[in-house]
């Protein structure tokens, strides 16, 4: 008890003086673009004045807020269950796909547009964390408006309870669908929804057998849709009530049983935050690190924010050996450069396609496991798609072929790529009064691969080509 | 005699008689070609080559089960799905195997864990970073003068070549080649990492795209659609003056857990479209009898049918492999629907590590059991 208190004590003295510190520009620059989309200038330095505690306390305290982009119309428009082809003409069938695909970019550019423009990036980082976790695609689920909702109810809960955001998923309609657990009944339960909710939302694989699989489907049969709201619906006729035995524990489970024994075990928040370990710090997990915050999510009972604020506190966060040494997805590509270089965008739907060209296509991950992330994000084709985007963006009002396209397709949107204006001389004046180079403490988050001299548009687009400007 | 064993017996007699072809072309190595088919999602082996005599089949599958005058049958037992129909002639010239019951020991019913393990060549309890062929070229190299070891058309998933191989990821030639100016001359990096990953991937693009030629004019009518660009490309790779030694291609969509039939038959007559379209071009590249085409999935599928009219993640399943220098034939062992494990499940008959050890040691003649961690048994489909 003693020894314990004494480990305490000593733990508190040894970090006191980090956490007691100002971050400084390069710690604030980390914490800032790990966890947001390429700060700038006067942004790190308001960070660099505060704690580590104070400048994560700011970003958790920002994330309180709806989104500030206009969802699409249709969305706040009644339910409209899903059509069957069977029963329409080939011209009605034809406009019913068209709209579908119409409202799936819709809801994509949405999100995009909210991305470019939000005051607290985090939120959107964690949207796109659990829609990478709890996935489902527009391509099976079809409703966008299905796929709205699901959007809307992890954006509720992206930065609460983890608890009450797996009870969400587990009757969430797009989720019923993607996973076919809407049509899963009493006597030959689908094991599709069940072998993922272990394998990729709680456990992690290897950790449950295949009886538990087949045990915790049977828990599961009866949670379906109602064909007319597209809202969740039990159907106790084809519900097993019957004695079921999952992960040692048996009982007449329930679905909302079985996702209270999957929370009951340590692995499930220690999978939580190796996933976060692995989104926000480096692709290997420091396993007694992440022990230690499963712990504390733990005992917090799954507060999502209080695992965040114990991982980007750590010392292991800012540890030299975890810079620089991420690969930015597609959406931190894309995203993070328009802000970066506060190039403004009057239409998102240009980056939409760039980030599903680039492997990262929103509201369609690739499958349930979702896109894998971190070197896999950079292939032959991805590499170079990425220094085209880049090359891009800095040419002023020249647009890249496929988003040619899509406006001679009667898209009347105007020049896709025309807003996209970089004022050098204004976005250099941030460096005023500091060193020639500077500004590469900015954009690069670790040392270029070729020496990128000069202060002006020229360095600037040389650098955003060098590799190591595909890091975070 | 069955007909199995018949076509096994023939085709071992014929090995000495060398049929003729030129010592060139009979010579194993890296001047033949691989082009593997990754079924992705598992691929449901009972609805691809049906036991149509085991009454077992159908009771399994009251509606799932293909009517057996459906049944585009090879022998008494056992024939094709109705959508195969083009790999009818492919079978009739003798260049099709058919192996059944490919598996492994311990089974795992993940999609991620069990297509790890086929990529890696692992055991199902051994977790392993490097794909079976990036392992194989480490030890055994393809020439220096290839464009690449090789290269994944489509999805950007390295998978057996993940870790060491020169392998690049492309979606189409033309698009490659014109968008390669944006790699910069080789650097290297100091540390390793992530940094380092890009700028081995820059290094292969350059010598890829100074291996690739886009010259070639197929006659050859490719299917439309995702699948039918993948063979064109993958055709395009290997029309390429400088050699490829492998090039993976890959069909998605075969987790049918709900309403099988319907996509099942779409997505089995796409495959068969694309495979005789890739006969064809290589025919015309004359590279028929320097290629052999294998198909590959996570898994099979549950035997019995589920409640969605579709199938559960299984075990066991068929596969393919076709070329000039292919025999024909079954190999293998029939499914037995009576002897289903305890969650329903077929028990396997060849391990996959057998297919890969036919590719290492009969069609490149490198030597398997390092880069499989052990010794596996060549299933006999290669003519020499």
């Amino acid at each position: 008890m003693l020894w314990r208190a004494l480990t305490v004590v000593l733990c508190a003295l040894a970090t006191l003086p980090a956490l007691a510190r100002p971050l400084g520009f390069d710690d604030a620059r980390h914490l800032l673009n790990r966890t947001g989309f390429a700060a700038n200038t006067p942004e790190i330095r308001e960070f660099a004045q505060l704690t580590r505690e104070a400048a994560v306390a700011r970003l958790l305290g920002w994330t309180d807020r709806p989104p500030a982009t206009a969802a699409p119309d249709w969305t706040q428009a009644p339910y409209e269950p899903p059509q069957r082809p069977a029963l329409m003409s080939d011209a009605e069938r034809k406009e019913y796909q068209r709209r579908l695909v119409s409202e799936g970019r819709d809801l994509k550019m949405w999100w995009m547009a909210e991305m470019l423009t939000t005051i607290t990036p985090l939120t959107e980082k964690m949207v796109l964390f659990w829609h990478n976790h709890f996935t489902s695609s527009l391509r099976k689920v079809r409703m966008p408006q299905l796929m709205y909702r699901q959007h809307m109810t992890l954006r509720r809960h992206a930065l609460g309870n983890f608890r009450e955001l797996l009870q969400a998923m587990a009757r969430d309609p797009a989720m019923l669908i993607y996973l076919d657990g809407a049509a899963s009944r009493k006597g030959q339960p689908n094991e599709n929804f069940a072998r993922e909710l272990m394998e990729l939302f709680t456990l992690g694989e290897g950790r449950y057998s295949e009886q538990d699989v087949k045990e915790a489907a049977r828990a599961f049969t009866g949670w379906s849709i109602d064909r007319d709201t597209g809202e969740f619906l039990f159907r106790p006729a084809l519900h097993d009530d019957g004695v079921k035995t999952v992960l040692g524990i048996s009982g007449p489970h329930d679905g909302n049983a079985v996702l209270g024994i999957l929370l009951a075990r340590p692995e499930t928040a220690e999978f939580i935050v190796a996933k976060l370990w692995r989104e926000f710090v480096s692709t290997e997990p420091d396993v007694a690190e992440v022990r230690r915050i499963a712990g504390v999510f733990r005992s917090s009972a799954y507060d999502i924010r209080a695992a965040l604020r114990e991982l980007l506190t750590a010392d292991a966060f800012y540890a030299p050996r975890y810079r620089g040494n991420l690969v930015k997805s597609p959406v931190d590509l894309v995203v993070g450069t328009l802000r970066q270089f506060r190039m403004a965008v009057a239409d998102p739907l240009p980056y939409v396609l760039t980030v599903g060209r680039l492997g990262q296509d929103l509201f369609a991950p690739p499958n349930v496991k979702g896109w894998p992330g971190g070197e896999a994000w950079i292939n032959a084709t991805t590499l170079l798609s990425r220094r085209q985007f880049l090359e891009n963006v800095f040419r002023g009002s020249e647009s890249e072929p496929a988003m040619q396209r899509v406006v001679m397709a009667g898209n009347a949107r105007g020049g896709p790529m025309s807003d996209l204006q970089f004022d050098d001389v204004a976005w250099f004046r941030q460096f005023d009064g500091s060193q020639g180079d500077d500004w590469q403490r900015v954009v690069f988050a670790t040392r270029p691969v070729t020496v990128v001299p000069g202060r002006n548009l020229a360095a600037l687009r040389l650098a955003v080509q060098d590799a190591a400007y595909q890091l975070k | 005699m069955n007909r199995r064993e018949f076509l096994a017996t023939a085709g071992a007699a014929t090995v000495s008689v060398a049929w003729g072809v030129s010592p060139a072309q009979a010579a194993t190595g890296y001047g033949n070609v691989l082009v593997m088919v990754e079924l992705q999602g598992g691929n449901d082996g009972l609805n691809t080559i049906i036991p149509f005599a085991d009454p077992a089949y159908y009771a399994l599958r009251p509606q799932l089960a293909i009517p057996r005058e459906q049944v585009l049958a090879l022998d008494a037992a056992t024939g094709l799905h109705p959508a195969l129909q083009p790999l009818l002639a492919l079978w009739q010239a003798g260049e099709l195997a058919i192996v059944q019951g490919v598996g492994y020991p311990d089974a795992n019913l993940s999609h991620f864990r069990s297509i790890e393990i086929w990529d890696t060549a692992s055991r199902s309890n051994e977790y392993l970073q490097d794909g079976w062929l990036a392992r194989s070229f480490k030890a055994s190299p393809a020439p220096r003068e290839y464009a690449a070891d090789g290269v994944v058309v489509g999805s950007g998933a390295m998978g057996p070549f993940a870790g060491g191989a020169r392998a690049v990821a492309i979606t189409n030639t033309e698009q490659f080649l014109r968008q390669a100016r944006f790699a910069q001359p080789a650097a290297t990096a100091a540390g390793g990492g992530a940094l380092a990953h890009i700028l081995k991937v820059e290094r292969e693009v350059a010598q890829a795209a100074a291996g690739l030629s886009t010259g070639h004019n197929f006659s050859t009518v490719f299917p439309a659609g995702a699948f039918g660009n993948a063979v064109r490309t993958a055709a395009q790779v290997i029309a390429a003056q400088s050699g490829v030694a492998a090039v993976k291609i890959s069909l998605g969509g075969f987790d049918t857990h709900r309403g099988q039939l319907v996509t099942h038959a779409r997505l089995l007559q796409e495959l068969a479209g694309g495979l005789v379209a890739l006969k064809a071009a290589l025919l015309e590249l004359r590279r028929w009898d320097t290629a052999l085409v294998m198909t590959y999935s996570e898994f099979g599928r549950r035997a019995a049918q589920n409640s969605s009219g579709g199938t559960d993640h299984g075990t066991a399943g068929a596969h393919f492999a076709m070329g000039g220098r292919v025999r024909g034939g079954w190999y293998g062992k029939p499914p037995e629907l009576n002897r289903l494990d305890r969650n329903g499940n077929l028990a396997h008959a060849v391990d996959f590590r057998d297919l890969y050890a036919t590719v290492l040691g009969g069609w490149w003649g490198v030597s398997s059991e390092q880069a499989l961690g052990g010794r596996f048994q060549p299933v006999g489909f290669v003519r020499a």
